[in-house]
């Protein structure tokens, strides 16, 4: 009994990690209304499926996807390969998100959500 | 020679508009970028033609990119549905650039010009790479590569309002997508593929239900953001209010369009049918959304001020009308999803292409300003009251195809309440449209108005073209409805 739940706590703690980093993020881009910190709860929220790709292609034992003699079992190299495209996407959201937000500092001189929405209906 | 491109066509379609997007840059001069780009945009809809005549004479297109093969390599694969979503974006991509010119110079700085048409070109590409690749992680770098363009293209608006519209969309639009990626990581893990038609195959064999569950809800939640599906549209108004005109015209009627043939793709292609509907009941999810979107959003259009907000919240509604078609599962409910797509496509790009000829003459589409309208601007506001009763439904349009497509599916399902509703919410759609109408032709004119010209031969010809294909379609439905049909049972079969 014990052995299966540390099996789930600690044997599957990268996913737990994963978990928390999502739900981190997510609750940020929700409740904060300063833009920056949105872009940043965005950018933890994307970390965490980073990290959720590079887990699945974990083989225990297996080693890095480069053949040579006496090894056998290799990690699994695509899902790496795939969110290295994935990250890039994430750097150029963020780096479109940060230049709205300096776009936007200029035209209403604030980057909190309700000081802006604010100011255009009071116009 | 000729043998050799045609085999190479469907790569083409995707290559071509990516290429061409760097050369906007390095071209740079405004009188060059413009007529380039477009015939860029009018040569992947000759492409798109071809495609289309292939896969209807020849049946599932499939190309192996680079040469490797299918399940390994990246294939892309064109049947019927995928050709015709191919056929409207790039053909009202193409008559939305060949319209834009004159709104642009009045809408956006000149020097920004070329970057515009850099962005337009790789926003073509992420929706027509969407639509014809059969991978799934492809799918999500296109619908990233359309998005972050799309974000910059909103943001190219005059209003500072465009601004935080375009920001609150990037955010949504993130949200969607990594929950997209999210779902494709998980059913990756459960079969080692990421070839769509080898995953259906391998799904059914895969006995962990619980991941396949939890991939299904985040691909479900992160495509329906996406498309805006009522009640996780709210970034849409925004962004296509404040938009300039011609990207208004080009995402509204494409973008979402695209989102929801990702689920059709999704629901049906991969996961299947059984799966989707029957075990999951995704259309009894679905079709409440669908209804309370028709109803709540057509609702809101009504006590609009700004035209283009108002066409904004009717898209929300159509969409509702979309998945309704979808919800049903049946052949006839998907025929009526997919040539709606289409329609409204048509009706939507070319009623926001008409508001385009009244922001250049008016400088704004305040309902205030443009009472009386419809005597200085007769042709304009004559193809919008066109595309307006092609909203409605009106017979002798292609709304009205749509929804009787719609109707009879409901009916086949006994949803008598549902055929009602829809009948029902059409009401809603001529209130909104007839307080345009009313109050462009029958009322005095606005300051604005009585100064205001016709708008230029250059917009009113693409924009009348738009909209004249919607009477067509109205009328000769073999084209637009049979394809649907072919493309609405070849996707019930599923992958082979």
């Amino acid at each position: 009994m014990t052995e299966t739940v540390l099996d789930t706590v600690l044997g599957l703690y990268n996913y737990w990690v994963v978990i928390f980093l999502m739900m981190t993020g997510f609750y940020i881009v929700i409740a904060r209304g300063n833009l920056i910190k949105k872009v940043i709860g965005l950018n933890i929220f994307q970390a965490s499926v980073f990290l959720f790709y590079i887990t699945v292609g974990k083989v225990s034992g297996g080693t890095a996807p480069i053949t040579a003699e006496g090894l056998e079992v290799y990690s699994n190299p695509l899902p790496s390969v795939l969110i290295l495209t994935a990250i890039v996407v994430g750097v150029a959201t963020t780096s479109v998100a940060l230049s709205l937000v300096v776009r936007i500092r200029e035209a209403y001189e604030t980057i909190e959500e309700d000081e802006i929405y604010a100011q255009d209906e009071a116009r | 020679m000729m043998e050799a491109i045609q085999a190479q066509l469907p790569v083409l379609q995707v290559v071509i508009p990516l290429l061409a997007a760097p050369v906007c840059i390095i071209l740079r001069r405004r009188s060059l970028v413009l007529p380039f780009s477009a015939g860029v945009c009018w040569l992947t809809f000759l492409i798109s033609v071809f495609l289309l005549g292939e896969v209807l004479e020849a049946g599932v297109i499939s190309y192996a990119l680079g040469g490797w093969a299918a399940p390994w390599g990246i294939e892309y694969r064109v049947d019927a549905l995928a050709a015709f979503v191919l056929l409207f974006v790039s053909g009202i991509a193409a008559l939305v650039l060949t319209y834009a010119p004159r709104s642009l110079t009045d809408e956006v700085p000149a020097s920004r010009h070329y970057l515009f048409c850099t962005l337009y070109l790789l926003c073509l590409t992420g929706l027509l790479g969407i639509a014809i690749t059969g991978d799934l992680f492809n799918v999500f770098v296109f619908l990233e590569i359309s998005a972050l363009s799309s974000y910059a293209l909103i943001a190219l608006g005059g209003r500072r309002q465009a601004l935080p519209a375009a920001f609150q969309y990037l955010v949504m639009g993130t949200i969607g997508a990594t929950f997209i990626l999210i779902g494709i990581g998980l059913m990756y893990q459960m079969t080692g593929t990421l070839n769509m038609a080898d995953m259906a195959g391998r799904l059914a064999a895969v006995d962990g239900v619980r991941t396949a569950l939890v991939a299904f809800g985040f691909l479900t939640v992160g495509i329906a953001l996406k498309m805006a599906l009522f009640p996780l549209h709210v970034w849409l108004p925004n962004a296509y209010a404040y938009a300039p005109s011609v990207v208004s015209a080009f995402i509204a009627a494409t973008a979402t369009k695209v989102s929801v043939y990702i689920l059709l793709r999704f629901m049906f292609s991969v996961f299947g049918l059984e799966f989707s509907f029957e075990q999951l009941g995704l259309g009894r999810a679905l079709m409440p959304l669908a209804l309370a979107g028709i109803f709540v959003a057509s609702a809101a259009a009504i006590f609009q001020r700004n035209v283009k907000r108002m066409l904004a919240y009717s898209s929300v509604a159509q969409i509702g009308y979309m998945v309704l078609g979808i919800s049903f599962a049946t052949a006839t409910g998907l025929t009526g999803g997919i040539v709606h797509l289409f329609n409204h496509a048509l009706i939507k790009g070319g009623l926001f292409m008409a508001m385009g000829c009244v922001m250049l003459r008016l400088h704004s589409v305040d309902l205030d300003d443009m009472a009386g309208i419809g005597r200085a601007m007769p042709w304009t506001m004559a193809a919008w009251a066109l595309g307006g009763l092609g909203l409605i439904g009106v017979p002798a349009t292609a709304g009205f195809v749509s929804k009787w497509i719609l109707l009879e599916a409901a009916l086949e399902r006994d949803g008598v309440l549902i055929a009602i509703l829809v009948l029902l919410s059409s009401l809603l759609a001529l209130a909104y449209v007839w307080r345009v109408v009313e109050t462009a032709f029958f009322h005095e004119p606005s300051e604005r108005a009585r100064e205001a010209r016709e708008a230029p031969l250059s917009m009113l010809i693409p924009t009348w073209v738009l909209l004249g294909a919607t009477v067509f379609f109205g009328l000769y439905t073999d084209y637009s409805a049979g394809i649907a049909r072919q493309a609405a049972e070849a996707v019930l079969r599923g992958m082979p």
